[in-house]
């Protein structure tokens, strides 16, 4: 077991990058992720991510085939320029292949694409297969190409790839406004000027560097990761075009550089797999943690949203209850809300809960010192702090029966169902409006309900009646 | 609701590129129609989408392009935006080819033809208006995003310019593409079905704009579905199906007959002329 483990003199060395080619290994593949990041959120907006998949498939043709035709020339068939040069070729082919598939036959992207990306890898793995058979090859490490293998990189072939992850990090800033208007809308940038054409192909020229600069880091069959995953996670973080690119980004450029630093401990895993696995560590807790779109916070949001309109018609229920028994339309008083409490039972029969979901929203309630209960009864009646959230609920249903009313010209036995639905997300600014609009004479401090408030309370017609 | 939509427009006076370095028209082509087609045909693949369109757009018109589905009515917009490829004739704005007078023409895309998902607010959206103008390379700066404020307040939804835009309602959508063509401050609107699948409170606010376009002596073309508010919406109409089938004021044009001619019959003589090429063609 002892082998396959760095010792913690090992790992400290490479973690603070004391070794100078590790240094440029781990720091120029970060370097390409931050640069895969911020390119594959633009190809990921402009819906062409997959693109990028075929294209990266599509290199190990001109790989193998470059390295064939320069040996047999006896030339150096091992130099990386050569053999990136060779990927170029094959993997534009490849592109240009899908891109003449969809405008001139019938066949739909995803056909295209599977089509090129199995036809050119197979012929890719034939003539390697091919290229390894031959006696003065001497092709042992093409395959690196395929999963990717920092550990054979030299620090000029990190430095290249560095410099090429710039470039498009420092395109994609120059062009962020045009691209950011192609990606969205296409047809309007068109009817502005905008060279569409050019500005697509500009994109897929800059996929393509980052895709053949990353074979080596990656391997061509998880480049695709380093192109989706940063954008896909940092789309959970943000709903904004900027800060997308710049989280998408910083999980590219980090995720690249633990992976490299990982596989620069231990050579035997391959650097591809190992970047992949870390980005996806940062994918999974971007998609349970996101702010603006992770399933936790949207899941407590929801749930948050269905508490408080309980507790909002909870409320309600018991300050109709008390104002019906008291007089006038002024606002209830605390005296007057302790006074009429309302027996479990009808407000069981208020609304269609369960006993026990209103048991523990009474409990809850009662927690946050918005209701009391009478002594030695199943009575409640509103606390002096739960009165005051009740009147605001209660006079934002009333503006909003009453705006239905008058201006939307709904009938009024229909109104308190749909006042319901909107009076628990009504925003203040909302809220401001409806004062305006309904003027001053709508507007004493409490309006009255401008239907009236069926006896027994709402339920009883609902639920067929009042049961304990 | 008018007060907030209504909107102040300089008239129209002069007519840019009308007379510098006319372009040679056909005999019967005024030069200063703000949108003169000739003898255009457009196909997509190998099925022809319109046949031989000749029209000019009469200036400060407001002007709804009527038609069943599948007539050509977006198509129309596009090719003379030059977003799809004429077949055969062109298309002439103000006198010149539409490259030269794209700044006079501001274009409000379909609703569905984009995901309102992206990552961007509606002040996002409308500032993209002003991109031509900004120019390549250079940065959004505050004045045009005063702009696209004021073209948001339009519209009645500068309360909601910081809202992503997946969290504003069809209706909200559909009034921010429209702010983003005022923000263009065009002389000629293109509007493809602004009232698709809106709610009652954009629909007002929609012809309220287009009104206030008139107004200010604007040219727009509208796209559009619902053939019961076509006399109350626009003054003019193009009856079009796949060619145009009659063109004028509204109370002479939108008569039965007309629409009779326009959507009477799926399999007209001009379709099946249209499948006969399309066979000829495959073979």
């Amino acid at each position: 077991m002892s082998e396959y483990l760095p010792s913690a003199e090992a790992v400290i060395r490479v973690l603070t990058l004391q070794d100078y080619n590790t240094r440029v290994v781990v720091l120029g593949t970060g370097l390409l992720g931050l640069a895969a990041g911020v390119i594959g959120t633009f190809m990921l907006l402009r819906k062409r991510a997959l693109l990028g998949d075929a294209l990266s498939h599509a290199t190990l043709p001109g790989i193998a085939l470059i390295f064939l035709f320069v040996t047999l020339a006896g030339g150096a068939g091992k130099s990386l320029a050569v053999l990136l040069s060779g990927a170029v070729i094959t993997g534009v082919m490849g592109v240009g292949t899908i891109l003449f598939l969809r405008h001139q036959t019938r066949l739909k992207e995803d056909a295209a694409l599977g089509i090129v990306l199995s036809v050119f890898f197979g012929a890719g793995v034939a003539v390697l297969g091919v290229v390894q058979g031959m006696e003065s090859g001497h092709a042992a490490g093409l395959e690196s190409f395929i999963y990717g293998k920092t550990a054979s990189m030299i620090s000029s072939d990190a430095m290249l790839i560095g410099a090429a992850g710039l470039l498009v990090a420092v395109a994609c800033t120059v062009l962020y406004k045009e691209f950011k208007l192609l990606c969205f809308d296409a047809g309007f940038a068109a009817s502005q000027g905008s060279p569409v054409i050019w500005l697509d192909v500009l994109m897929m020229a800059l996929v393509v560097t980052v895709t053949v600069i990353g074979l080596q880091a990656v391997g061509l069959i998880l480049v695709i990761a380093l192109l989706v995953i940063p954008p896909a996670s940092a789309r959970f973080w943000t709903d904004r075009m900027l800060p997308l690119l710049v989280a998408a980004a910083l999980v590219g450029g980090i995720g690249a550089m633990l992976g490299a630093a990982a596989s620069a401990l231990v050579p035997r895993l391959p650097s591809g797999a190992m970047i992949v696995v870390t980005m996806t560590v940062v994918f999974l807790l971007s998609m349970v943690f996101g702010r603006a779109r992770g399933v936790l916070p949207r899941y407590l949001e929801h749930r948050g949203l269905s508490r408080r309109i309980l507790r909002q018609n909870l409320l309600r229920a018991l300050y109709e209850w008390a104002e019906e028994r008291s007089d006038g339309h002024e606002p209830l008083t605390p005296e007057q809300a302790s006074g009429k409490a309302m027996p479990f039972g009808d407000l069981l029969a208020e609304r269609s809960w369960s006993i026990k979901q209103l048991r523990q929203m009474l409990l809850r309630a009662k927690g946050k010192g918005l209701v009391e209960q009478v002594l030695g009864q199943d009575d409640w009646y509103l606390a002096p702090h739960g009165l005051e959230e009740a009147r605001r609920v209660v006079r934002n249903h009333r503006l909003w029966e009453t705006f239905l009313i008058h201006f939307a010209d709904v009938a009024p036995s229909h109104v308190d169902r749909d006042a319901d639905a909107i009076e628990h997300v009504l925003e203040p600014v909302m809220i401001e409006r409806l004062e305006r609009l309904l003027g001053e004479e709508h507007l004493p401090p409490m309006p009255g309900s401008p239907h009236a408030v069926a006896a027994g309370g709402r339920g009883a017609d609902r639920r067929g009646g009042v049961s304990a | 609701m008018s007060d907030k939509t209504a909107i102040e427009l300089k008239a129209t006076t002069s007519v840019p590129g009308a007379s510098a370095d006319p372009v040679a028209t056909g005999a019967e082509h005024p030069l200063d129609a703000p949108i003169a087609i000739h003898d255009m045909t457009v196909a997509y693949h190998r099925k022809p989408v319109l046949w031989d369109v000749d029209v000019d757009v009469p200036q400060g018109r407001l002007i709804g392009i009527v038609g069943p589905n599948g007539a050509g009515k977006s198509t129309l917009l596009k090719a003379v935006m030059d977003l799809v490829p004429k077949a055969s004739g062109r298309v002439l704005v103000y006198g010149q080819p539409y490259p030269r007078q794209r700044h006079l023409v501001a274009y409000v895309p379909q609703r569905e033809s984009v995901d309102w998902d992206f990552p961007v607010s509606a002040l996002d959206v409308v500032t993209m208006g002003l991109y031509g103008r900004i120019g390549w390379f250079l940065p959004v700066r505050p004045s045009h995003r005063k702009a696209a404020m004021e073209a948001l307040d339009r519209v009645g939804l500068a309360d909601l310019a910081h809202r992503q835009i997946s969290q504003l309602s069809g209706g909200q959508q559909q009034r921010v593409f429209l702010a983003r063509a005022l923000v263009q401050d065009a002389r000629i609107y293109l509007m493809d079905e602004p009232f698709a699948a809106v709610d009652a409170a954009t629909e007002r606010a929609i012809v309220q704009i287009l009104q206030d376009l008139r107004a200010a002596g604007k040219t727009t073309l509208v796209v559009h579905h619902d053939l019961h508010t076509v006399p109350e919406y626009f003054d003019y109409v193009i009856l079009i199906n796949m060619r145009i089938v009659a063109h004028g004021p509204t109370e002479e044009i939108f008569t039965n007959d007309n629409l009779r001619k326009t959507y009477g019959g799926r399999l007209t003589l001009l379709d099946e002329a249209g499948e006969a090429l399309a066979r000829e063609k495959q073979r």
